[in-house]
């Protein structure tokens, strides 16, 4: 390393993986993971969405639930941006998740047709 | 650092508190269990440095959530990651529980020992991976340095520093941008600076946690400290007892220079910089700066009467720096953050935050780090969760065995160098023991100077000689042959050492004596007059348990617990304690259902 500017190029490659650790306010994804959301497929989905957020390389925080009783509208994620409201999307094919994202997470609008639930919290 | 981006991080504390209850085969189970549910490419296992909160490890915090689980053992890794890492369900009876409150706190941010606290030197202790460079860079490190070495001037470094009314950690608390003043002011050719890590008080364990946890901060630090005073070369003194602080910072360095941040040229400024790290054999005195300098030249770890001053004539007779571990932590802040916004935390003369390590007796023991100005009350009671259920607060001991007792009155005493050393103690390295009613303050006194006793290098005649005379005098009151004059001679002789001895050592050795004199002087007199000891420690002045003949229910729970058979009797009628044979250790006592036993 040979100067101050060649160093904060280096913070800012490092700096991304150990954001993890930052607990801010960040847009959450949330990936049922109870038993039911399991055998509907739920980790394909959890793979899809960190697939999905590695490469657009985006600041935002995936973590897993366990069941919360719609066990019959798995897999379901949901979105929570920083202020908004929480939405949870259901039946999910591991294709929905690129629009989500997309659509969502990137652009802020719900995708209205995937919804099955709103909450304000 | 690996590219692919983990969605989890877990982090497994391998700060020496945590090895020692079961860390590392912690980390080994939760590979291996990852391994076994295809998990290894999703989540990361971080060891990190001391959380500070060894009492309730092995500890490891999930994130992105920020979980918190504590006392985690082999056995519960399997249920953390089916339970939390697949299925996202938090396992809850690995929680930490509110003392006072029984509340499960999940998150890490929100338990009370760490809300409370405001971290600096501490800050990337338990959440950054000591042993990779990269994840320090990650959090802005090395920035301070390379700002220092391509913007500053060396006076401007210093000015800054001077301005931040930053004090020395490590007890004496001499301002640091003094110091290094008074060091860039020699005129030589060459200069060295010092780390002190020779951490050798008692129950102290901050500079030991922060070389483990964040050893490239020091590092930063240093050479922070060599470009302002113009040195090339630098010695970390380390206790061998301290071998993974060791190991970890023999890797902080390879890794630094290899990345250019130490050697020749750093950030191209044409500064040098070598470091090397020197193992102390663990002598207390070696503490002291003039020693700790003799015991790198090779020479027998003695001090030195001073003037010349280290900054005039230091290692091999050049000009030398010796900063404490802590406050050389706290430099790249200072530069990053600016002087203004590190004054602003804590009070006037003592500004910033001091690492405590808090022990005795009391609910959450560990490394606390508070700003300047923080009372006691706060520190024992908020902090540390209170003394044990029933237990009444009797005194706070801090600065370890150079420091001295405060009673409850001065709870509300605020912490910072100044009004302690005004009620009799001082600051120190940091040790903060908390002591409830089952405590002897003479006890503790001679505790404290069987200590220094010891590590006394027997330079000087005041400290070899004078704190063997007052040790002998303090067992003997221990033991019950206490003399009328005692406590004046002991008051007498301490302050004799403290003003005629050589270094801080025997200045400081009598401070625990004559402070429990000052404000627990009724237990000294209840020792010489009474042939009592107030708290039933000293067990030569205890007098024999006896049992209520009309209370005892005669279950006999007494008699099973009693080490030396002195208990007899036949079971639903009262039992006798045989006062020859009782030795007062009191272990009957607690046993009684019905409150019969007591001291006689």
């Amino acid at each position: 390393m040979k100067s101050l500017e060649e160093l904060k190029d280096m913070r800012n490659k490092f700096q991304n993986e150990i954001k993890k650790r930052d607990q801010g306010p960040r847009t959450e994804i949330i990936v049922g993971m109870g038993t039911c959301g399991i055998a509907a497929g739920a980790r394909d989905i959890l793979k899809a969405v960190l697939q999905e957020v590695d490469k657009r390389n985006m600041d935002v925080r995936v973590t897993q639930t366990g069941c919360i009783g719609m066990c019959e509208k798995e897999p379901l994620i949901d979105v929570k941006l920083p202020g908004k409201e929480r939405i949870t999307y259901g039946n999910l094919e591991v294709s929905d998740i690129s629009k989500i994202i997309l659509e969502h997470v990137i652009n802020g609008n719900v995708v209205q047709d995937l919804v099955i639930a709103r909450h304000s919290e | 650092m690996n590219d692919s981006i983990y969605r989890s991080h877990v982090l497994v504390c391998t700060g020496t508190g945590c090895v020692s209850s079961g860390a590392k085969n912690l980390k080994t189970t939760l590979e291996e269990e990852l391994a076994d549910k295809d998990l290894s490419s999703e989540i990361k296992i971080v060891e990190t440095g001391c959380h500070g909160f060894c009492e309730k490890g092995p500890i490891m915090i999930v994130y992105p959530e920020g979980v918190f689980y504590c006392e985690v053992s082999e056995d519960d890794v399997a249920e953390v990651v089916e339970e939390h890492l697949l299925k996202g369900r938090t396992v809850e009876r690995l929680l930490f529980r509110e003392p006072m409150t029984e509340e499960q706190i999940p998150s890490y941010k929100d338990i009370d020992f760490y809300k409370k606290q405001q971290r600096i030197a501490l800050a990337n202790c338990g959440k950054i991976d000591p042993e990779d460079i990269d994840e320090y860079i990650a959090l802005g490190g090395y920035e301070a340095a390379g700002e220092v070495l391509t913007n500053m001037s060396s006076q401007e470094v210093i000015d800054e520093i001077k301005n931040s009314g930053l004090r020395g950690r490590g007890g004496g608390g001499f301002p640091t941008g003094l110091k290094w003043q008074f060091a860039k002011n020699s005129d030589s050719d060459k200069k060295y600076v010092i780390c002190n890590a020779d951490e050798g008080d008692p129950g102290a364990f901050m500079d030991r946690s922060i070389l483990e946890g964040d050893p490239h901060k020091v590092i930063e630090g240093m050479l922070i400290a060599a470009y302002a005073i113009g040195a090339d070369e630098g010695y970390v003194y380390v206790r061998a007892e301290y071998p993974l602080a060791i190991t970890r910072l023999e890797k902080a360095i390879e890794d630094s220079e290899k990345y250019g941040l130490l050697g020749d040229n750093i950030f191209s400024s044409g500064f040098n910089f070598k470091l090397h790290i020197k193992k102390g054999a663990g002598a207390f005195v070696c503490g002291e700066e003039t020693a700790l300098m003799a015991s790198i030249e090779g020479k027998r770890g003695m001090p030195t009467p001073r003037p010349p001053y280290p900054a005039v004539r230091g290692l091999f007779g050049k000009p030398t720096n010796i900063n404490n571990v802590e406050t050389l932590a706290n430099i790249p802040f200072i530069i990053t953050e600016g002087s203004d916004e590190f004054s602003k935390i804590g009070t006037e003369n003592s500004s910033g935050t001091k690492v405590f390590a808090l022990t005795g007796k009391i609910n959450n023991t560990g490394l606390v780090e508070v700003p300047m100005g923080t009372t006691l009350k706060e520190v024992i009671y908020e902090i540390g969760g209170g003394l044990g259920a029933g237990k009444k607060f009797k005194a706070v001991q801090t600065g370890g065995p150079s420091g001295g007792c405060l009673p409850e009155k001065y709870l509300d005493l605020p912490i910072d160098y100044d009004s302690l050393l005004d009620a009799g103690t001082m600051m120190g390295s940091g040790g903060m023991v908390v002591m409830d009613e089952d405590s002897c303050m003479v006890d503790v006194a001679r505790f404290f100077l069987n200590f220094t006793q010891s590590e006394s290098c027997g330079k000087c005649t005041p400290c070899r000689e004078g704190t063997k005379r007052m040790l002998e005098i303090l067992n003997r009151i221990t033991s019950g042959d206490g003399k009328d004059g005692d406590i004046e001679l002991l008051e007498e002789l301490g302050h004799h050492i403290k003003s005629t001895s050589l270094c801080g050592l025997g200045q400081s050795a009598p401070n625990p004596v004559l402070s429990t004199i000052r404000y627990f002087r009724d237990e000294y007199e209840a020792h010489i007059h009474d042939d009592n000891c107030p708290a039933g420690v000293c067990k030569e002045l205890s007098s024999a348990y006896v049992i209520d003949e009309e209370a005892c229910i005669g279950c006999g729970k007494c008699a099973k617990v009693c080490p030396v058979d002195a208990i007899s009797g036949e079971i639903k009628s009262a039992f006798v304690i045989d006062a020859d044979i009782c030795i007062a250790c009191g272990a009957c006592e607690p046993e009684c259902p019905v409150d019969a036993i007591s001291q006689g």
